[in-house]
């Protein structure tokens, strides 16, 4: 396989479709006939609905239906309860999608959904995760399958003997995930044949709830999801609006289209779960980890248990003898938690990482230095050697490219005028996986290829990724190669998700370029068209279990206005040890977006959940506070050249999540370092600096 | 432009009106609901998807066009009144089959992911940058009086109200910063 297209900064295939506005997103495809839904949510947090009025509704003109438990049709009882929609009268939490309008127009719908009276029998509700919470207990597993706890040695003794100690609980609230598109769908029947365009990160996964839930085969619904408005885990698997859509069209027998609004993505479709997580190291004078424990609590809904893996970051991070990790979860009155970008890594190395900081001040040893000092080649939780670990590489690089080198540890011993500066450190590492898809590699007698495969590009990159590895496979230049992606009609692909997107779609399109090289005369245009297929399920499946990870170091510098503890971000710098990477300008934006987003838990993200109403009430963008252009003034992404050929084919191991792995930690050391005040809160608010101390 | 009830065929029926005006320098004329809004008109009634609604309450940016030459989040604006004004959208920021300056930045800096914000921070610069060479002052502009000089604060202070969740900012100032230049 030559390697010219792999490694090399092509723009995005789709770049210019997306600035001349002419890139389709879910609900901008023209269709005749088109109607509109709009999706009522319950104003009650448990209970049953008792009556359904939609007589000033049905009056409303455009309005042609209002759709129920009491009238919808009916869907096949699946395992996801959150996906039976219209069903049953029966609410679980505030803003549970109780009914949708259709009208012929977007007003029309919006002022009947205002109309729809509903009468509700509401009981009392619990919304709120405590650390002594009577609801607590012990998941089967976490997500998406490690075990709920682990131990190694005896970490009571173990903690009891050393002569270094570090207790701290560390608190993170609900994120809400905001891709900037909106889940929406436009969905369309014709012949008992189901056609949704859908702003998901996986329209294979997709197209199988659908089937389920309507009872068609697979082959009768087509899912379209050319281009995608950004996901971060909300868009993982099939929600709440396409099923709405879906139903929808069947009820009214025209095409719907149907966008949830800013405020209705705040939960009923995901949200990372706010997480309660006790940290406890122990080590030796040298700052060699003794003993780890992490308990971490967090919460799930009363309709489907999702568990944060919140401490299986701790798990194979650094190394100690004695070690334990355990989940808990509450199930409570809300919407079901579900993945947010590194659902657990990201939570969990806040934690982890904060705790090291705390730990390198207790032992005064510098915290580039104790991360180091508790490297392992060998898994401690799997107990086998990492295929490549280059944390040390990664820490070692960042700090000479940050300029770490000879840091005063003392906090608050620099000052610029009225900022207090500082500067923080954290590890990142996130799993490297890949999971079976198919694809299908087509020579033309013109001397082109067609790569057919049904990945999904939310925004990383991956249809200008894959055509890079497809080239190579192929042995031609790129140009030479055409490449279809986001459409069930192509060969089934995992989702993008998880990181393993590249790594998934890369081999099976690899083996379906091998297989198409085996039946070519090498550099001759067939004579009529010529298809090779490959489905890696096989060879993924019988992949041996090893440990697989990518690395990284996040380093940060704050200033910290000693006035009003306000927290701005001078630069944030991370090094990455990620496998080969695929094209350097893609991958940039991934590790950057990813590293800003880490920034933005840190000092601006925080759902705010008001218990009378069980709700989150910062419910929108305005409130809701990420981080804008204004805040980021510097932040730089690097990475090593890593070479491992244990991953899969392309050698890839996922960049998507990394980025925000470590990140807030760093920032939250870093504050530490600029003021002496120890956030395990976040996020870090100015009136906590201001209230813990007084800066000035 | 017309409006009230005794333009409506029945008491029932949402009171609409005719509405002309200029879309990407074509004239466009179309009845509408007196509740669109600029952004539901564009993209619901003259097949004009690129402006993007992400928020649908001016709080994210991904609306922004052009209207009479300055930037607003088309989100707010209800349609019946933008009648006799131009608009540009951003398929309208360069010829057919062309990219302007700007739009060819934002390809060579990758200063979008997922692009559904793009629309919206283009129209956005567009107008920022006319702002800058009519010596609008920033929130952060130090000197009222002088020119407004475009460093890379005041293009981050500029472009704040264009949010990112995919987080393209330093490349999103490093294509305006380019364009500007040039």
């Amino acid at each position: 396989m030559s390697t010219d297209a792999v490694g090399r900064a092509y723009p995005r295939l789709e770049g210019r479709e997306k600035v001349t506005g002419t890139a389709r997103y879910a609900v901008e495809y023209p269709v005749d006939g088109v109607t509109y839904g709009w999706a009522v949510p319950s104003t009650v947090v448990r209970g049953r609905i008792t009556r359904i009025d939609t007589t000033q509704a049905l009056a409303s003109s455009g309005v042609l239906a209002v759709l129920h438990h009491g009238n919808a049709p009916r869907l096949v009882p699946g395992p996801d309860l959150d996906l039976r929609l219209l069903q049953e009268p029966s609410v679980h939490f505030r803003g549970q999608f109780v009914a949708v309008v259709v009208a012929t127009s977007l007003e029309a719908a919006r002022e009947g959904a205002r109309l729809v009276r509903i009468d509700y029998d509401a009981g009392p509700h619990s919304t709120v995760l405590t650390d002594d919470h009577p609801g607590l207990y012990k998941p089967d597993h976490v997500n998406p399958s490690y075990p709920t706890d682990t131990a190694e040695g005896d970490f009571d003794a173990g903690y009891a003997a050393a002569p270094v100690r570090m207790d701290a609980t560390y608190r993170t609230p609900a994120y809400h995930n905001n891709p900037m598109e909106p889940h929406a769908t436009t969905a369309q029947w014709r012949d008992g044949q189901l056609l949704v365009h859908d702003s998901t990160q996986g329209g294979s996964p997709v197209r199988a709830t659908l089937a389920e839930l309507f009872a068609l085969p697979p082959e009768s619904v087509r899912v379209i999801t050319e281009h995608v408005g950004g996901g971060f885990g909300a868009k993982g698997f099939a929600k709440a609006s396409v099923v709405l859509a879906a139903l929808a069209a069947r009820h009214v027998d025209r095409p719907v289209k149907l966008a949830l609004t800013r405020q209705q993505l705040f939960g009923p479709v995901a949200y990372r779960t706010p997480t309660i997580q006790r940290v406890r190291l122990a080590a030796d004078a040298d700052g060699r980890l003794t003993a780890i424990c992490h308990d971490a609590i967090s919460q799930t809904s009363t309709t489907r248990e999702f568990a944060e893996q919140t401490a299986v970051y701790t798990r194979s991070m650094y190394a100690a003898p004695h070690r334990r990790t355990t989940h808990r979860l509450v199930r409570l009155d809300v919407p079901t938690p579900a993945w947010m970008r590194a659902p657990g890594e990201c939570p969990g190395s806040y934690a982890l990482e904060s705790a090291l900081d705390e730990l390198a001040i207790a032992v005064g040893i510098d915290p580039v230095e104790l991360r180091i000092r508790n490297d392992t080649a060998v898994d401690p939780d799997l107990g086998r050697p990492f295929t490549s670990r280059n944390l040390v590489a990664c820490l070692r690089e960042g700090a000479r490219r940050f300029g770490w080198a000879g840091r005063d540890p003392t906090p608050r011993a620099r000052r610029d005028g009225r900022w207090l500066i500082g500067t923080g450190v954290a590890g990142s590492s996130y799993p490297a996986r890949a999971r079976p898809s198919s694809a299908t590699a087509t020579a033309r007698p013109d001397g082109s290829f067609l790569v057919r495969i049904n990945a999904t590009d939310i925004g990383t990159g991956a249809r200008t990724a894959v055509w890079q590895v497809a080239a190579d496979a192929l042995g031609v230049p790129p140009e030479r190669v055409e490449i279809r992606i986001g459409d069930t009609d192509l060969p089934t692909a995992s989702l993008a998700g998880g990181s393993m997107g590249t790594a998934s779609w890369s081999w099976a399109v690899i083996r379906a370029a091998g297989a198409l090289r085996g039946k070519l005369r090498e550099g001759v245009p067939p004579d009529v068209e010529v298809t090779a297929e490959a489905d890696t399920a096989d060879e993924v499946g019988g992949q041996p279990t090893r440990p697989r990870y990518a690395y990284g170091a996040q380093f940060v510098e704050v200033r910290v206005d000693a006035d009003t503890g306000e927290v701005r971000l001078n630069r944030m710098l991370g090094v990455f040890a990620a496998g080969r990477v695929v094209n350097p300008t893609t991958a940039r934006s991934q590790l950057i977006g990813g590293m800003t987003m880490g920034l933005s838990m840190a000092l601006h993200e925080e759902g705010l959940l008001d218990e009378r109403y069980g709700d989150w009430v910062n419910h929108d963008l305005a409130t809701y506070h990420i981080t804008g252009c204004a805040d980021v003034e510097s932040i730089e992404a690097y990475w090593l050249d890593e070479r491992d050929d244990e991953l899969n084919p392309a050698g890839v191991k996922g960049i998507g999540e990394i980025g925000i792995v470590g990140a807030a930690a760093a920032v939250a050391n870093a504050v530490h370092h600029a003021t002496g005040v120890r956030i395990r809160d976040l996020p870090i608010r100015l009136d906590k600096l201001i209230g813990l101390s007084a800066l000035a | 432009m017309q409006g009230g009830p005794e333009n409506a065929t029945t008491t029932d029926e949402p009171y609409s009106s005719r509405v002309a005006f200029e879309v990407n320098g074509a004239s466009r004329e179309v009845t509408l609901d007196n509740r669109t809004t600029l952004l539901d008109a564009l993209r619901e009634h003259l097949d004009l998807t690129g402006a993007k609604k992400g928020c649908d309450h001016g709080q994210c940016g991904s609306c922004t066009v052009l209207l009479d030459g300055r930037r607003v989040k088309s989100c707010l604006v209800f349609a019946v009144t933008v009648d006799g004004q131009s608009v540009l959208t951003v398929e309208g920021l360069a010829g057919p089959g062309e990219l302007s300056p700007l739009q060819a930045a934002f390809i060579a800096h990758d200063a979008f992911q997922c692009g559904y914000c793009t629309p919206g921070q283009l129209c956005s610069a567009r107008g920022m940058l006319d702002e800058v060479s009519m010596g609008w002052p920033s929130a952060l502009t130090d000197d009222l009086n002088a020119p407004a000089e475009l460093t890379d604060v005041e293009i981050r202070e500029r472009m704040a109200g264009n949010l990112c969740r995919c987080a393209a900012y330093p490349h999103i100032v490093a294509a305006v910063r380019e364009t500007a230049a040039a």
